[in-house]
């Protein structure tokens, strides 16, 4: 079943980390300062990584929608 | 999410009146609830919500306090714009601290690009890590074999190092002593819930030694100061965020910022990370010491992790998962601020009541942290609670709060972590502990609005022998 990732830009502080954890799934809108996703339902394989990601966000802004 | 912010819908009551207000403990006060926060804030702020529910109101001084707890009027508070609930004005204590002409909190877009410069961007960390642990081996260099210390002082002097070295530069950092700890902690003993009467009255001894000791951190400052006129300019990869303000001149030629502002944004800066840290570290070391079986486990995981020899300053950056359950649940039960605060600046609305401009508005951690819908038997330290899949920090983003939430949420919470870790890191490593006190007398003082470990909270070391190697008789 494909997951979709959110992120709540509202909240996001630019920290970065998700980059850092997921590379091919977040990315950075670099004038606002906020995160881009490069992939809404990422493959499975990458799933470790994005709850990584999800669970290291400081501003608590990613979430997963089954 | 039911309630709404901004403006007004139908049916919501209006008026703050309406507002069931707590019980008082102190009825003869004249500044309404300011002696029941002052005397037991904790008790206070359980008892809003036991009596009045999700939206109660208490009186400090001459202002209504509402005061939210539950996952949806947090919700409704945390994401509110900051035209509408703003910070700078709920906290009076701050400003004779910071100094006058120092702001309290920039605005959302000024963070935003202060984080995206410098200090705790994702990126910084690894130095901040190496930094980190230099200062801690520092700290126990001269521990010996065993020994006690007093946590409050131990932390709070090793969290003014690792501040000021991350957050202002190491040169900086290198001409601090032990001093200037001190006098930081009695800024911190000065904000007293007075404050919201009058931030300079009269006769408080806690203001009157607060304002002392600003003085005595500005004149540390200033000889730091003079010591870097006589030093003359330095390389550019070598200067830190001192050289850099006291370059700074005005047209005629003057310096741009005195000793006292440049102080004052020093102590500002360094104010949201330290009795924060220092307090969740102490506290993280009581609770494994009351709580062996978990103290067994982490112990097991440090060695675990460095067996290969692998430098605290990387693996802190990296996943600990018990270690970091333990300082989630620590937070969760010892939220270092208990209280969070904001001033209506227009009309609003939450919980189907619209507030007038004005109100002070209120979420506490410690209250929504031990909800006991969200956080089954909430008084139980249960690391278990964040292990993968339980993850009730996640689960629970609105009442899961030790680090706020929302757009204010901490921006130093990844490098407050990270710090934890580390700090952990070496001192579970190296050292076994023990209390040398009952267990239940290592408490918090609530007395100031700034919450610090009372004393005596004093522990005994150990230092660890290294597992002895089988020895081969052939």
């Amino acid at each position: 079943m494909p997951v979709k990732v959110t992120a709540d830009l509202e909240l996001c502080q630019g920290h970065q980390m998700c980059q850092f954890e997921a590379p091919e799934v977040f990315g950075l809108n670099d004038a606002e300062d906020k995160v881009v996703l490069l992939d809404e339902t990422p493959p499975e394989d990458l799933r470790p990584q994005v709850l990584q990601a999800i669970k290291y966000c400081p501003a608590m802004a990613l979430s997963l929608e089954d | 999410m039911s309630v709404s912010t901004g403006s007004t819908s139908g049916d919501a009551t209006v008026g703050i009146t309406a507002i069931p207000e707590v019980s008082r403990r102190f009825p003869e006060s004249e500044h309404g609830h300011l002696e029941d926060l002052r005397d037991d804030p904790i008790d206070l702020l359980h008892r809003v919500r036991d009596e009045c529910g999700d939206i109660g109101r208490f009186r400090l001084a001459d202002r209504d306090v509402v005061l939210v707890t539950g996952a949806e009027a947090n919700e409704a508070f945390f994401r509110a714009p900051d035209e509408i609930l703003d910070q700078a004005a709920a906290y009076p204590f701050m400003t004779p601290i910071f100094g006058k002409g120092v702001v309290f909190d920039t605005t959302p877009e000024q963070r935003q690009e202060a984080l995206k410069n410098q200090a705790l961007k994702g990126e910084m960390m690894r130095g901040h890590a190496a930094t980190i642990e230099n200062e801690i081996n520092q700290m126990v260099a001269g521990w010996g074999e065993e020994g006690e210390i007093d946590l409050l002082a131990f932390f709070a002097e090793l969290t003014i190092y690792t501040t000021s070295a991350c957050l202002i530069g190491m040169p900086f950092r290198s001409e601090l002593d032990g001093r200037f700890a001190e006098y930081y902690h009695e800024l911190e003993r000065g904000t007293d819930a007075l404050a919201y009467v009058d931030p300079y009255m009269e006769g408080v001894e806690s203001f009157e030694i607060r304002d002392a000791a600003r003085l005595k951190l500005v004149d540390l400052v200033q000889a730091i100061i003079d010591k870097r006129h006589v030093r003359g300019k330095v390389a550019r990869e070598d200067r830190d965020l001192l050289d850099i303000l006291i370059s700074l001149k005005n047209e005629d030629g003057t310096d741009h910022f005195t000793a006292d502002q440049i102080t004052g944004m020093f102590i500002s800066m360094m104010f949201a990370g330290h009795h924060t840290s220092s307090g969740t570290a102490a506290w993280t070391l009581i609770e494994l010491l009351r709580n062996p079986s978990v103290m067994a486990g982490i112990v097991a995981e440090l060695d675990d992790l460095y067996a290969d020899g692998s430098e605290v300053s990387f693996q802190a950056l990296r996943s600990i998962p018990n270690l970091e359950a333990t300082l989630k649940e620590t937070l969760r039960l010892h939220p270092p601020l208990i209280l969070l605060l904001r001033v209506a600046q227009e009309e609003f609305e939450i919980g189907g009541h619209v507030l007038p401009a004005g109100t002070m508005v209120g979420s506490s951690p410690r209250v929504s942290n031990r909800i006991a819908e969200d956080f089954p038997d909430p008084d139980a330290f249960d690391p278990g609670r964040y292990l993968d899949p339980n993850q009730a920090d996640l689960q629970n983003r609105w009442t899961w709060i030790p680090f706020g939430a929302g757009k204010h949420r901490c921006v130093g919470n990844a490098f407050a972590m990270m710090q934890l870790k580390a700090i952990f890191s070496v001192l579970l490593r190296d050292y076994t502990f023990e209390m040398t006190q009952p267990s239940e007398s290592y408490a918090d003082d609530t007395s100031k609005m700034v919450i610090q470990l009372a004393s005596p909270a004093k522990v005994r070391y150990r230092k660890r022998r290294p597992d002895v190697e089988p020895v081969e008789t052939r």
